[in-house]
């Protein structure tokens, strides 16, 4: 029996996971639309790559990978693009997103599968690009671009892959169901795992205890294999990474660093499935296994879903029963979110949909001040003070927030569930963190432009220094053949010492340079008399205007008209005079 | 800050919930200071309720908060509860008045109500009528095992003539707390103390009436200790430094000595101080380690100020002055989170991420 580490804090909500497991992962019928977002992952957007009107096949790419992070995009079905525009998307913001919606034409018309019978074959560099072709994204909720993950290499080599199978949140079992049925391919998707490292890393399961059907099914498929298959008490949230990986190797991973620093890479159970379709079928990631639960659900089960399925289409799939419905929850119930829209689609990180009814996630009781009772410092899974933090996010400060380290509060909602004056703790921490991101970005483009100002100010100060360099040399160079400027500078000095010739000479040099040629004297003259008679003319017409106005005001109008009747008349003799 | 409602899952602890389960756990000790002293502390105790109630739905008023919603959480409640009973019975009801004026519009109200309070209110209502009236606050009544033969404990009636003043108090009905005892018995050992006073004769070890009463109030405390209201670390440093000190003065019972660990656990208000009034969450430290700093400053101050202090008992000063401290506490004791060096040193945030 491996050593087991305890985490602080934690809590045990009823678990309400046996509901979704009555039955076994169901297919819904294929919608009618499905709309894919661009994006589903941590990273960049993807970019359209199809165009609409366009046929395209189940698995075909749609969504390319723009920018150093993110994952491509698949057709979850065949059918023809329909729109590509901004729909809303699973945030609580309500927030539109650009997404590829497909009419699918129901014949689920495959592209060619590039079947592996021997990953071994291939080099570990091939199958990463497979990986990051096949779309897959750490499918736990993050979304992490898993090809990315895998090339991750700190200062230490990985030598710990942690497959994270604890599913600590109530209520889903999404990731429970696929170990129940699917435990071989998971297995399989390990070894491809375990394979793109030369040093032979040491695999651990990390599985809650309360999941002895998934845990037996995970041994009998491992048996062969050096995988470790750890249980760990439950509580929630043991499967938060850093959580879990402490459990399981006693470590902690450095604040503000990732696993890979310290030589521990942990991936999601069902992320390893996908990898295994992935690279041994040749499928890439367009569904997902969800769990669809909640009281207002007729049928409470887990369903392999296509990735861009509408909530709404799963709701009526499961027999929802509107009346009873008290909110739509996407995710679980400690760390999902309220969905504004049942048409928003399922994507590749939501792993559950969760419709409860009023006896099961009671309304929110309105808030009462913080009485620092401490309840959510004993249960903090990261050791803070949330009564601390709260007082601090209250006031907005944001040195004492950080102090608090606010930042390695991994909203895992633990506070808030056992808060007696409901105060929803999470909320506020991430508001915080979004200020306190937004005034450190602010910071830095004040610096920037600082920094800026300053570099334009030192560029100015050395065009001075290399003018007034250029000037002095130019003097020193010139020596009989002083500049304009210094001569007015230091008139007396340079005379004095220069001969009268070198004088003429230096004269006759600057005429000769500064003379312009005739054709340059001829045509400044012909713009000189076109200058001068649209004056002329504008004088005539304003004398011309003023017949009614004073003599005092004609007068001077028509001396006006006149001094430029007599310009133009001497500029035409200066043209013709040039002329000849 | 506008927050969306979370759709988090709840326990279902709530405030009023908490204070329900304190306001039950007073219950031994109030009846075993009923049964000692008579009917005095449970009319002190309604009374306060009473005006605690009416100060804070007046000033709620004048805040314009909902009334209903905020008296609901029965924190007034709590604070006149701790107030009426370490009032000594049978005070005059002015007294009572005053207190709760104190406690609840000036320390609780006038900070921004329940939460916002840097002070214990009932201790602050405690100690402004100690300073203000220290002949009324220390008259206290003799248990009635003790009382003369030819006088009689009050009865309900009595009572309340003696509280508004209709009545006047009899001379044998009231007498030295066993704290005062010790402390005027100077040039005797403890030994010829515990012999020869009526107040230790007829108890075990901390004075008639006195030991049972706090004996209620520790059972009340471990009663919400097991319900989890509270962590043990304050009430357990408090009364272990409270213990600590009273045993490196102890030098075995001599002339010179101010008591012995069990006397100074079993006197006055200890056990209500470290269970009741220490654990009150808004005005205390908050980390682990800030309650333990905070609980055995007040353990040593209790001991400091009964001692060598001028007053008979030390808890609301030693909780006043170790409220004042509690936020430099807090600034000092910050746990170490997870990821973070463990010596207090930060880990620089700089990552691969």
């Amino acid at each position: 029996m491996n050593r087991v580490w305890n985490t602080p804090g934690g809590i045990h909500p009823p678990a309400n996971k046996r509901q979704s497991l009555t039955l076994p992962i169901g297919y819904p019928k294929l919608p009618e639309r499905l709309v894919v977002p661009l994006i589903q992952h941590i990273g960049e957007h993807c970019i359209a790559c199809v165009t609409i009107g366009q046929q395209v096949l189940k698995g075909e790419l749609i969504g390319v990978v723009d920018g150093a992070l993110g994952t491509s995009v698949h057709a979850p079905s065949s059918g023809i693009v329909s729109a590509i525009e901004a729909r809303p998307v699973g945030h609580q913001s309500g927030s539109l997103a650009p997404c590829i919606e497909i009419l699918t034409d129901g014949l689920e018309r495959w592209v060619s599968r590039p079947k592996t019978r021997d990953y071994r074959q291939l080099a570990p560099s091939q199958l990463l690009e497979r990986i990051a072709q096949s779309g897959i994204c750490g499918l736990g909720g993050a979304g992490f671009p898993t090809a990315t993950k895998l090339t991750f290499n700190g200062a230490v080599p990985i030598s710990t892959i942690i497959i994270n199978a604890t599913e600590c949140e109530p209520y889903v079992t999404a990731d429970e169901s696929l170990m129940r049925e699917r435990a071989d391919e998971i297995i399989a998707g390990i070894g491809i795992i375990a394979f793109l490292y030369d040093n032979t890393p040491r695999l651990v399961i990390g599985i809650e205890e309360t999941k002895p059907e998934a845990c037996a099914a995970l041994l009998a498929a491992s048996h062969a294999s050096a995988i470790e298959i750890v249980q760990i008490p439950s509580k929630y949230p043991s499967g938060g990474e850093r959580q879990l990986i402490y459990t399981l190797t006693g470590k902690e991973v450095p604040s503000g660093r990732i696993p890979a620093s310290i030589g521990i890479l942990c991936i999601n159970v069902a992320t390893t499935y996908a990898i295994k379709r992935a690279i041994i079928d040749g499928e890439p990631l367009i569904s997902r296994v969800v769990t669809v639960t909640g009281k207002a659900c007729g049928t409470q089960r887990n369903y392999q879903t296509l990735i861009g399925t509408p909530v709404q289409h799963l709701l009526d799939h499961s027999g929802l029963d509107d009346s009873r419905l008290s909110k739509l929850i996407m995710g679980g119930p400690m760390i999902g979110f309220d969905l504004p829209y049942a048409s928003v689609p399922v994507v590749k990180t939501s792993y559950c949909i969760l419709a409860p009814d009023a006896s099961e996630l009671a309304p929110t009781a309105p808030e009462r001040a913080c009485i620092r009772c401490g309840f959510c410092a004993e249960v903090c899974p990261v050791s803070l003070l949330p009564q601390q933090l709260l007082w601090h996010a209250k006031t907005a400060d944001h040195q004492r927030l950080e102090e608090h380290n606010l930042f390695d509060c991994i909203e895992c909602g633990a506070c808030a569930y056992v808060c007696p004056s409901h105060i929803p703790l999470v909320q506020y921490y991430r508001a915080s963190k979004g200020e306190i991101d937004a005034a450190r970005a602010d910071k830095a483009n004040a610096r920037q432009a600082r920094q800026r100002f300053e570099f334009h100010q030192l560029r100015l100060a050395r065009l001075e220094r290399e003018k007034n360099q250029r000037r002095k040399a130019r003097r020193a160079a010139a020596g009989s053949n002083p500049s304009p400027s210094s001569r007015i500078k230091a008139p007396k000095a340079s005379i004095m010492r220069l001969s009268s010739a070198d004088i003429i000479a230096a004269a006759q040099g600057r005429t000769t340079g500064k003379k312009p040629t005739a054709e340059q004297t001829l045509n400044k003259l012909r713009r000189n008399v076109s200058t001068l008679q649209m004056r002329l003319e504008h004088a005539e017409r304003r004398l011309a205007a003023a017949a009614g106005e004073t003599a005092d005001k004609q007068n001077s109008l028509r001396a006006t008209a006149e001094d430029a009747r007599q310009k133009l008349h001497r500029g035409e003799q200066r043209l013709t005079e040039q002329y000849h | 800050m506008v927050l969306q409602a979370p759709s988090a899952a709840h326990s279902g602890y709530s405030t009023e919930r908490i204070m329900h389960r304190v306001l039950l756990a007073t219950i031994p000790g109030a009846l075993a200071l009923t049964w000692h002293f008579g009917w005095g502390s449970l009319i002190n105790v309604l009374l306060c309720s009473l005006c605690a109630l009416a100060c804070e739905a007046l000033v709620l008023r004048l805040r314009c908060r909902p009334v209903g919603f905020y008296l609901r959480d029965c924190s007034a409640l709590v604070t006149a509860v701790f107030l009426g009973l370490a009032l000594p019975p049978l005070a005059p009801w002015w007294i009572v008045v005053v207190g709760c004026v104190f406690s609840i519009v000036i320390a609780k109200q006038l900070y921004g109500g329940l939460g916002y309070n840097p002070c214990n209110p009932a201790m602050v209502g405690y100690a402004a009528l100690l300073l203000c009236f220290p002949m009324q606050m220390s008259r206290w009544l003799v248990p009635h095992s003790l009382l003369p033969e030819d006088i009689y404990q009050p009865g309900l009636w009595e009572s309340l003539n003696l509280v508004f003043g209709a009545a006047d108090w009899i001379d044998g009905m009231t007498g030295a707390t066993p704290l005062d005892v010790l402390k005027q018995q100077t040039g005797m050992m403890i030994e010829q103390v515990y012999a020869s006073q009526p107040v230790f004769q007829q108890a075990g070890w901390a004075g008639v009436g006195w030991e049972w009463v706090n004996l209620g109030f520790l059972a009340g405390g471990l009663w919400l200790l097991r319900m989890r209201v509270f962590s043990w670390h304050a009430p357990l440093a408090m009364l272990g430094m409270l213990s600590l000190t009273a045993l490196v003065y102890w030098d075995s019972g001599s002339s010179e000595s101010f008591g012995s660990p069990v006397f100074h656990l079993f006197s006055g208000a200890s056990m209500m101080g470290a269970f009741f009034i220490l654990t009150d969450p808004v005005s205390s430290a908050t980390s682990i380690k800030g309650k333990l700093v905070y609980g055995a400053m007040i353990g040593a101050l209790v001991f400091v100020i009964r001692s060598w202090g001028e007053y008979p008992d030390a808890i609301a000063f030693a909780v006043l002055l170790a409220n004042f401290a509690a936020p430099t506490i807090d600034r000092y004791s910050l746990p170490r989170s997870y990821g973070h060096a463990r010596r207090g040193t930060k880990t620089s945030g700089d990552g691969d991420q």
